[in-house]
């Protein structure tokens, strides 16, 4: 008896793999919508596998299946270096890595500001530290609304992966401006630019309303300017879109590698593309 | 008349006294001064009355006396165990943290914890969006707050001031997610539609919020206060010709002035610690204030929202709980310096 459970508890690097009839899922807050939606559609194809999903996070996610406390972590970003050493010594285990689809971030603005086009420079003078630029009207627009003129900058904490991932793809690791707003979430962006005329953010294309317009982006000055589509997403056309990730430690077995494979059916690209997220492949009846 | 007096100075007194914060030391000695009373008066008494007691009356006694001795120590030992591992957590980057400075963390306003080149740790914007918060917000509470407090004590009627105090209480009731909230929909809407702000969650959205938190608060306590005034003051006004309005602001108020700061103070508490209405009301952006339109960010606000995502045991963890400790300072000094004044009063 004593061998059987020694053999259970000491076989695999996933947490209670065997037994596991419920599965924790935590990490990204751009994923949480997600990976509740995955969540829930699992339901009806089983009912033997619970998941239990929280956001926080990547870095978080990250962290808490270093600790054995979760079996799947999502994470908006690549696990870095560091990370990857620290998982092994924690757990002697190497995190497995699943890219489940893509995300495409989207420069938000408030509905009746007449701007549509925004490069990677002016969103960067905008943005970083020491950026000149403050004012709607240096960007040659006048924002119905907004009559101070001032620029509202709207921004994630700066422990979280959007964050990050801005700064890297569109400040080239250049710092932020202080004074930006600095929501907790994704979806409270949007929220803000909503209901601000004055306002300018950056937040994941699946959470879009009728209140805020999506800017096209051009990398380069004097290069095309791209809408945030599901096309141009998929063809790496739109440049601020990142791979969506999903995390294990070791290789999944059991219940957990059904649930990753079911992801990356059709029925499971299909939630992505629902949730307003880039699916890796498009099936069929994609628009 | 003198007796009188000293009698009526009693109740008064307890009733500064008893709120806790600005004079919990005074408690604290209060109670090891009357600790020989409970000893000596039933041996007194008890001798004649009762001339055999057990043995397990008397050491039922013993520890009934050790509890109450230990929950008053215990006030203590908690105040200074909290602030032993707040402070043993952020040690490690005040004594040689790479990027941690310390005259850079009190006077920079560049918070930059997680950047990539240049990590800088300055909490200037943060301790100024605290101060000004709270000043914005005691501002506009401590006049309703106390004018509330003498209308319900004062001025109405029996029917009216049960239904006062009940509402009031139920305001208290209100979680302060519930708050945060309402300034991040209704406030921070109100504030754009009237006063052109070009953003609602501000300075202005976090102080009314905070003042609507604190008011019931400073109200029941107060209200506490200033029915702690004997009647005898008031009918002696009263006999002496003095208006309803006279006898408020020359009598009672004065009367009751530690307990009426008391009710500040305890409000004031409120405001600098509270985190999660200031947190969404505030807009939450490094940021000196100019006006009352500006984004702000508090010490509280900040800890909650990075300590989450911070690896435990980095610099930027560790510069968090060195926040917890700034904090704690500047409000034992507060509290310091109320308590000073309410002592330099009762001198007088």
């Amino acid at each position: 008896m004593v061998g059987v459970l020694a053999v259970l508890l000491g076989s695999g690097c996933g947490r209670r793999n065997q037994a596991s009839v419920v599965i924790q899922n935590k990490g990204s807050d751009t994923m949480v919508n997600l990976a509740q939606a995955w969540a829930e559609a699992y339901r009806e194809v089983t009912t033997d596998v619970a998941i239990e999903v929280s956001g926080g996070g990547s870095g978080v996610g990250i962290a808490a299946l270093m600790r054995g406390t979760i079996d799947l972590a999502n994470s908006s970003r690549d696990i870095k270096p560091r990370e990857v050493e620290e998982v092994r010594r924690h757990t002697g285990c190497e995190p497995e890595e699943v890219i489940a689809g893509y995300d495409a971030l989207a420069i938000f603005v408030h509905r009746d500001n007449p701007l549509e086009v925004i490069t990677f420079e002016q969103l960067s003078a905008i943005f970083r530290e020491d950026g000149p630029v403050t004012r709607w009207s240096q960007l040659g627009v006048q924002v119905p609304g907004c009559r101070r003129d001032q620029i509202i900058r709207v921004s994630r904490q700066s422990s979280s992966g959007t964050y990050e991932f801005f700064r890297e793809r569109v400040m080239q690791q250049r710092d932020f401006k202080l004074g930006s707003l600095d929501m907790n979430g994704s979806k409270e962006v949007v929220e803000l630019v909503g209901n601000t005329p004055c306002a300018i953010g950056y937040s994941g294309m699946g959470y879009a309303n009728g209140r805020v317009k999506m800017l096209r982006v051009a990398a380069r000055s004097d290069g095309p300017a791209v809408a945030p589509t599901l096309e141009s997403t998929l063809s790496q056309r739109y440049p601020i879109a990142r791979s969506l990730h999903l995390y294990t430690l070791g290789e999944p077995t059991g219940a957990l590698r059904d649930y990753l494979d079911w992801i990356l059916s059709e029925a499971g690209q299909r939630v992505v593309r629902d949730c307003g997220y880039v699916p890796v492949r498009l099936g069929g009846g994609a628009p | 008349m003198t007796g009188r007096e000293g009698q009526s100075e009693h109740p008064n007194h307890r009733a500064a006294g008893g709120e806790g914060v600005a004079s919990g030391r005074e408690a604290a000695g209060g109670g090891a001064g009357w600790k020989p009373a409970p000893q000596d008066s039933p041996r007194g008494q008890g001798e004649g009355k009762r001339p055999r007691r057990s043995g397990w009356a008397r050491a039922g006694e013993r520890v009934i006396e050790g509890v109450i001795r230990t929950s008053g120590v215990s006030a203590v030992l908690f105040v200074l165990a909290i602030f032993f591992f707040v402070f043993r957590e952020a040690a490690p980057v005040l004594f040689g943290g790479e990027h941690f400075k310390l005259l850079p963390f009190l006077f920079s306003v560049e918070w930059y914890p997680t950047s990539a080149s240049n990590v800088r740790y300055g909490t200037l914007a943060l301790t100024v969006g605290t101060f000004s918060v709270t000043a914005l917000a005691m501002v506009l509470a401590v006049p309703f707050g106390l004018g509330a407090a003498v209308f319900v004590s004062e001025f109405c009627g029996p029917r009216l001031k049960e239904t006062l105090k009940v509402v009031i209480e139920l305001l208290a009731a209100i979680p302060s997610v519930v708050w945060g909230f309402i300034g991040l929909t209704v406030m921070s809407r109100l504030i754009v539609h009237f006063t052109g702000a070009p953003v609602g969650v501000n300075l202005l959205n976090g102080g009314i919020i905070l003042a609507l938190m604190s008011v019931p608060i400073i109200v029941s306590i107060g209200e506490d206060a200033l029915k702690a005034v004997p009647d005898s003051y008031r009918e002696a006004g009263l006999a002496l010709g003095a208006t309803r309005w006279q006898l408020v602001y020359r009598v009672l108020l004065p009367a009751a002035r530690n307990g009426l700061l008391a009710a500040v103070l305890l409000g004031v508490g409120r405001a600098v610690g509270e985190t999660m209405a200031v947190l969404m009301a505030t807009g939450h952006a490094v940021n000196l204030p100019l006006g009352v339109f500006d984004s702000v960010r508090t010490l509280t606000a900040n800890v909650a929202a990075e300590l989450g995502e911070a690896p435990a045991g980095s610099d930027h963890y560790r510069v968090l709980f060195l926040t917890g400790v700034l904090l704690f300072s500047l409000t034992f000094v507060v509290n310091l310096v109320a308590d000073l004044v309410i002592r330099g009063w009762r001198r007088k």
